[in-house]
């Protein structure tokens, strides 16, 4: 049986066009470095999809370079931007900012996951010259962040902000100039791309002086190493046709329902959705179901043909204590929640397996545990109805 | 001189140290990866991830196969740039944090550019990097090695074989001098794997970098070595998610590490036969461009060098012109990273070229689809390509003036 995937966030299932043009493109022999025909055709691939991405994304080509993915990107945005400067990353950020900037100062999220400006311009007031990394999107809630209103306030203290936009690029409309951020970050496979490829988008006033990975001078002696035409071709047509659908209402809004079905169920059985009260990702829910530890979720769907997560995946399967469910407040539940995140290919079929799972996992952890069904409306559950 | 030879019905492409074809064989691996099976092979939580995943231990076996060493001592990168990049600063950043107070960092004048930018880029915290010069044959001179090893030294990076040139270094030897003293010894294997034998149980290397589209596999990946026993450690260069133990986070891109996978078992299986048919392909484009161009010089060891390589210094047309009136030729001046670049190649330099020599050079990288009839349209259209030698042409053209 081929599972229900619903851990898009983990990794979008490739888009046809994209499919088709990583085929194509692998069959392209050169080097994009070259200067024979072989190595131009490449070149002209990679650059038309690097213009593609810098129209479709808001900055200009010549500031777009591609790296191996999201986390390169992140890293190289701090080890730019955020040299000689005090890094302030939200309690919410992704491992690849958290690990980059082990010593930032926090920036706390109110109980739906959302950024405190207040707090922000507090920080950003009175101390030194900073780098503010404030993602788009999280991976984990789907919960939006006020990134342009952040990005004002860090352009009024001469702060640089830095937005992880690898979950947000595909599923909303985004523009790193509207953004006003003076760098953004994307990953292919987040977005239906292949893996294997990512970029980072600069503003006209930011500009990488020392690169992380150093080279043969490729991307304006920003990055060096070959780059993977192939997989770049891909990342550029899956983000076009990812635009393309978000343009077509019915296309993000029928995600929408789908995801808002999926919810509905789980929370007829219980669940309490993390995050709920804030603007979100479309197709993106974290669902607690308070007692039952998220590891247990996880395998029971697994059994039933559901693929889903706990929190991010990261590394080896470890299932740990959300950092983001925690910095929302939520105590115990930060170890109780599992992210759904659907896929731009979902099906109905795939959400009615998905609820008639839900309930059946909930019911078996219950007795299992002989704890008492909870109120099967979970209004009371809920902590974030607005 | 001679007659162009009628054009070829498609480009003919004789730069197989710049990149390679991926190998349709390697596609047919990598197709389903990308479209059926997309989990992420960190989704260890469900069965689409753990397939990814076991996709992925498979490939790391393939590679670790080929270069003698043990699947955990693989750590998938995006490519050999990347893996010298966390090579090199890796292991000088880990020491330094670890109290280490040796700062030298020894290589040599004619390594792929990472490299040598790495090795630049530790000069600015602190590090002392060392170049070491080459014979005119290429070779590294062992003696130099133990000469610059007198002064504590934290590593030493040699690269295999030469990007431009193909000349191989004793990578065993100058491995031994160097772990004798202490050092660590990391070595670019990018145009070496798959072309000659490497036995990294029997080297004393700690740390060797591998790429992917230098094999017939895929751009974008590529992969590091690195030591178990004893356990070599290095910092990486990014974390995150905290894959391959830390060393080197971020989504593993699983169609492209299957690629690399069976690039390298194709590679296993078939190096021995595949290096005898491009010696031969290439002993008879040498033979043929002799006969029609006497006065051509071959750069670099005839010797110690991987058969796909021949490094050709033509004896009065530039380069450039020779490229430019051969379009169905993909051949190159130096390495492709600095093609474009109007600087004459450092590495021709090194091995005292002059600048003027340096641009009538020509690097022709024969590989595992380059046909006889390539090799005999590459050999007419080179000679038909040459501008008369001075002396011998009716317009008296003044000598190049390179002795």
């Amino acid at each position: 049986m081929f599972p229900h995937y619903l851990d898009a966030n983990a990794s979008e299932p490739i888009r046809p066009a994209a499919l088709t043009a990583t085929q194509q493109t692998l069959r392209v022999i050169g080097n994009p470095s070259s200067v024979h025909g072989a190595g131009r055709a490449a070149r002209g691939v990679l650059e038309d999809a690097r213009e593609a991405l810098a129209a479709l994304y808001g900055t200009a080509p010549r500031n777009l370079i591609f790296t191996s993915g999201g986390t390169e990107s992140d890293t190289l945005a701090i080890h730019a931007l955020g040299a000689a400067r005090r890094v302030i990353a939200a309690s919410i950020e992704h491992d690849a900012i958290r690990a980059a900037a082990p010593d930032a100062e926090h920036l706390p999220v109110d109980r739906h996951g959302v950024a405190d400006l207040e707090a922000l311009e507090r920080m950003l007031r009175d101390g030194p010259p900073s780098l503010v990394c404030l993602m788009l999107a999280n991976n984990e809630t789907g919960v939006i962040q006020p990134v342009a209103a952040a990005a004002e306030l860090c352009r009024g203290h001469g702060a640089l902000l830095h937005t992880d936009a690898v979950q947000a690029a595909g599923r909303i409309r985004l523009s790193l100039a509207a953004l006003g951020a003076h760098s953004l970050a994307i990953s292919s496979h987040k977005l239906g791309g292949p893996a294997g490829a990512g970029a980072l988008l600069l503003a006209p006033d930011a500009d990488i002086a020392t690169p992380l990975i150093s080279g043969g001078g490729q991307e304006r002696g920003r990055r060096g190493g070959t780059p993977p035409v192939a997989i770049i071709a891909g990342f550029a047509a899956a983000a076009t046709a990812a635009r393309s659908d978000l343009g077509t209402s019915s296309a993000a809004n029928a995600l929408a329902a789908l995801r808002d079905r999926a919810e509905g169920a789980a929370v007829a059985e219980g669940a309490i959705v993390c995050g709920g009260g804030a603007p979100r990702l479309a197709n993106t829910t974290c669902l607690a179901l308070p007692g039952f530890r998220a590891d247990a979720q996880v395998i029971a769907l697994d059994l039933e043909g559901i693929a889903v997560s706990a929190g991010a995946a990261c590394s080896s399967g470890k299932v740990r204590t959300s950092h983001v469910l925690t910095a929302m407040g939520l105590g115990a539940l930060a170890g109780e929640a599992i992210r759904v995140s659907l896929p731009w290919n979902t099906a109905p079929a795939d959400i009615d397996a998905f609820a008639a799972a839900y309930a059946r996992m909930a019911a078996r952890l219950r007795a299992a545990r002989a704890v008492p069904p909870l109120d099967p409306t979970g209004a009371a559950h809920r902590l974030t109805p607005d | 001189m001679t007659k162009p030879p009628p054009r070829p019905n498609r480009p003919v492409y004789l730069d197989n140290q710049a990149t390679t074809r991926c190998d349709p064989r390697v596609l047919d691996a990598m197709l389903p990866w990308f479209s059926e099976h997309y989990g992420n092979p960190a989704s260890a939580e469900h069965r689409m991830g753990k397939e990814a995943e076991a996709a992925v231990e498979t490939a790391r076996t393939q590679i670790a196969a080929l270069i003698g060493a043990d699947a955990r001592e693989i750590v998938l990168t995006s490519g050999a740039t990347e893996s010298n990049n966390i090579a090199i600063k890796g292991a000088a950043r880990h020491a330094k944090r670890m109290g280490d107070d040796r700062r030298r960092i020894v290589t040599v004048a004619t390594e792929h550019k990472c490299v040598l930018e790495s090795v630049a880029d530790l000069a600015e915290e602190g590090f002392e990097p060392v170049v070491l010069p080459v014979r005119p044959d290429g070779l590294l001179d062992p003696e130099s090695l133990r000469e610059a090893l007198q002064v504590p030294t934290l590593l030493v990076s040699i690269m295999a074989v030469n990007n431009e040139i193909g000349v191989i270094q004793d990578i065993p030897a100058l491995a031994a001098i160097t772990k004798d003293t202490g050092a660590l010894f990391h070595t670019d294997l990018a145009q070496a794997v798959a072309k000659i034998p490497v036995d990294l149980t029997g080297w004393r290397v700690d740390l060797a970098s591998v790429s992917g589209h230098k094999i017939y596999g895929p751009k974008g990946v590529g992969a590091l070595f690195v030591r178990r026993r004893p356990r070599v450690r290095i910092a990486p260069l990014f974390s995150g998610g905290g894959q391959e133990r830390g060393l080197r986070s971020g989504t593993l891109p699983t169609p492209l590490i299957v690629g690399l996978g069976e690039a390298c078992r194709i590679a296993a299986l078939e190096m021995a036969g595949e290096t005898a048919r491009i010696a031969a392909l290439r002993d008879h484009l040498l033979t043929r461009v002799r006969e029609g161009i006497p006065a051509i010089a071959i750069n670099g060891s005839t010797g110690a060098r991987i058969p796909g390589n021949l490094n050709l210094t033509f004896p009065a047309t530039p380069a450039a012109a020779i490229m430019e009136r051969i379009p169905d030729l993909c051949v190159s001046t130096g390495s492709a990273c600095s093609s474009a670049e109007v600087e004459p190649s450092y590495v021709l330099r090194a091995l005292g070229l002059s600048d003027d020599a340096a641009a009538r050079t020509l690097r022709i990288g024969i590989g595992r689809f380059t046909s006889p009839a390539d090799i005999e349209y590459a050999a007419s259209a080179l000679m038909a390509a040459q501008d008369p030698l001075p002396g011998t042409h009716p317009d008296g053209n003044p000598p190049p003036g390179d002795p």
